[in-house]
């Protein structure tokens, strides 16, 4: 390694020219970064703001707001939970076995990613909705999906539904299985393997597809919209909330109620950049270097 | 008590194709298809039997009428050259990532995720406050005749900040893998800046910027919630198709809604198959590089 160093300086000692490029290439980057990502959220703040304090929190506190608050956050809770359940079972069933199919099922378990999100939220009208396949039966028994929360959260699982897992398949490949095979030799039980053993292995991929997933779940807006009906105060999510404000062109309480969206997406980035900079979880090569 | 499982093949449906000393096959698999069939292949097949009740002449009828074509042309064309721009874009961005140290780097690299993470109802009305007459950037553009709200510009620009980490975060790996001594090996035999570029780093690449593109093409054909903002969303002019479905909902006309939308799956499962190959093709060439 030292002997390329020294080569590679004899050789490629930046030129003027070449460190002018590496400058120009830098900040053309970060201007676009400014220009595009760092200005539409900063645009979030100051419009949610530009009626003062006190007309901000008014905003934030409207019993529509709140209750759409409580719905995300509702909504979650329940599909974040069950996402986590498939993805570790998927993960264990194809990184500890070999059967037919695999790539096959790998496959299907990224469709959601591939579908537009209006399209998967009209896919559960067709089998929950009044003219759909299950929509006769449910409305006999006085059941609702669609325009309530179950269709909200069958919505939200659904674009959700590929996060835990396609963090946790690469990673557990990656660490193999001889630790488990180890435990059951000694006589360990499965659950006991999977208490002691596999989960304080995988448990930081498991929290940054978890992180994944909660924050897509906050935020959907296509797939919850169309099953959602608009029901203010019922069936209102935070993203639809801002929509329902926007349209009636109540800006500022739009951009009050998506300063909160933009919040929890701050706290996203950063708590996937904490896990990944103390955990072994998508590591860049270099930042790894630095480590060992 | 030690009771190794030995009667594990017997218990796996037939389907695992070498034992495995470890327990759980059939609780996980079960689980996994079971989940996999109620939440997504259940729901997919009910919106593309729907599709396909409606009888071909009839189902060709409703995908082509003359409002629907124009929210392709609006759709496909506006995603085309987001995904352009994300590929020029997500290439500089990646370059910068995986070449150069800077003071902030490592916000940049989480900046990067940002429109993964921002909901995008939220990307849409902020994008549209910036560009609008009187916005931060729009106050600009306006004097100079240059319209992005309300304009086909306008969808790109929402498609392409929905777009552009597809590329980032598929280039980037691949170009912190690419040793640094074989573009010093081309710069001792004397191959200049560009060279280098075209010759040595392109060929490796390639492949991932490709795969990123499509991943940020597919994204921008289907993306919703950030563009119906800006979109202004006119029939012919700046309606998407998924818009369209929406407002076929809207008028409930299902049958017409799951027709469009069986089209815009096709889209779907080409892209996916595409990048499926893409990817592929990547693995076998890093399989021949080690």
């Amino acid at each position: 390694m030292s002997n390329r160093g020294a080569n590679s300086s004899a050789l490629l000692l930046p030129s003027i020219q070449q460190r002018a490029g590496r400058v120009i290439l830098i900040a053309a980057a970060l201007l676009f970064l400014a220009i595009f990502l760092v200005l539409p959220v900063a645009a979030v703040f100051a419009q949610a703001f530009s009626q003062g304090w006190k007309m901000y929190s008014d905003s934030i506190h409207q019993e529509d707001v709140l209750s759409a608050l409580r719905l995300t956050g509702l909504v979650a809770c329940i599909s974040v939970p069950l996402n986590m359940l498939f993805g570790i079972a998927a993960s264990w069933a194809i990184t500890r076995f070999e059967f037919r199919g695999k790539s096959l099922l790998i496959t299907l378990i990224d469709i959601p990613l591939a579908v537009s999100p209006v399209v998967a939220g009209m896919m559960y009208v067709e089998v929950f909705g009044l003219h759909g396949w299950l929509g006769p039966w449910l409305n006999e028994h006085n059941l609702h999906v669609i325009f309530a929360v179950p269709g909200i959260v069958l919505a939200t699982v659904f674009v959700t539904f590929p996060f835990v897992a396609r963090e946790l398949i690469p990673f557990m490949q990656a660490q193999g299985s001889d630790e488990e095979v180890a435990a059951v030799v000694l006589g360990a039980s499965g659950w006991s393997i999977f208490w002691r053993v596999t989960l304080p292995n995988i448990k930081w991929a498991l929290l940054y597809g978890t992180i994944l997933a909660a924050s897509r779940s906050i935020g959907e807006f296509g797939a919850v919209s169309v099953v959602s009906g608009h029901i203010r105060g019922r069936t209102t999510t935070l993203p639809l909330q801002v929509e329902m404000l926007y349209n009636e062109y109540n800006f500022t309480a739009a951009f009050a109620a998506a300063s909160l969206l933009t919040l929890a997406a701050i706290v996203t980035l950063v708590l996937k950049k904490i896990i990944e900079l103390t955990s072994g979880v998508h590591q860049r090569s270099e930042e790894k270097e630095v480590k060992s | 008590m030690v009771t190794m499982p030995d009667k594990k093949p017997a218990k796996s449906w037939g389907l695992v194709t070498r034992s495995s000393p470890l327990p759980g096959f059939r609780l996980s698999m079960g689980f996994t298809l079971t989940y996999l069939t109620v939440i997504v292949l259940i729901p997919l097949t009910a919106i593309l039997l729907h599709g396909a009740r409606l009888g071909f002449g009839a189902f060709l009828h409703t995908v082509m009428a003359p409002r629907v074509l124009a929210s392709y042309r609006v759709t496909l064309g506006s995603a085309a050259a987001a995904a352009v721009l994300s590929a020029l874009f997500g290439l500089l961005l990646a370059w910068v990532l995986a070449r150069y140290d800077f003071p902030g780097k490592r916000i940049v690299d989480a900046l990067v995720d940002l429109p993964f993470a921002l909901p995008t109802a939220v990307a849409g009305i902020s994008l549209t406050a910036l560009y609008a007459e009187n916005g931060w950037i729009g106050r600009y553009l306006e004097p100079h005749g240059v319209h992005v709200v309300f304009t086909p510009i306008g969808i790109v620009m929402a498609m392409s900040f929905v777009g552009f980490p597809f590329v980032v975060r598929n280039v980037q790996p691949v170009l912190e893998d690419l040793d640094p001594a074989m573009e010093e090996a081309a710069a001792s035999l004397g191959a200049n800046v560009w060279q280098r570029f075209t010759r040595v780093i392109a060929p490796v690449a390639f492949p991932a910027l490709l795969t990123g593109t499509a991943l940020a093409f597919a994204r921008a054909a289907g993306e919703y919630g950030s563009v119906i903002f800006i979109a202004g969303n006119m029939p012919m002019k700046t309606e998407i198709t998924a818009l369209l479905i929406v407002t076929k909902l809207e008028e409930y006309d299902y049958t017409g809604a799951a027709a469009i939308a069986g089209a815009m799956l096709a889209l779907s499962f080409t892209i996916m198959l595409v990048v499926n190959l893409l990817q592929w093709w990547v693995q076998r060439r890093e399989g021949e590089r080690v």
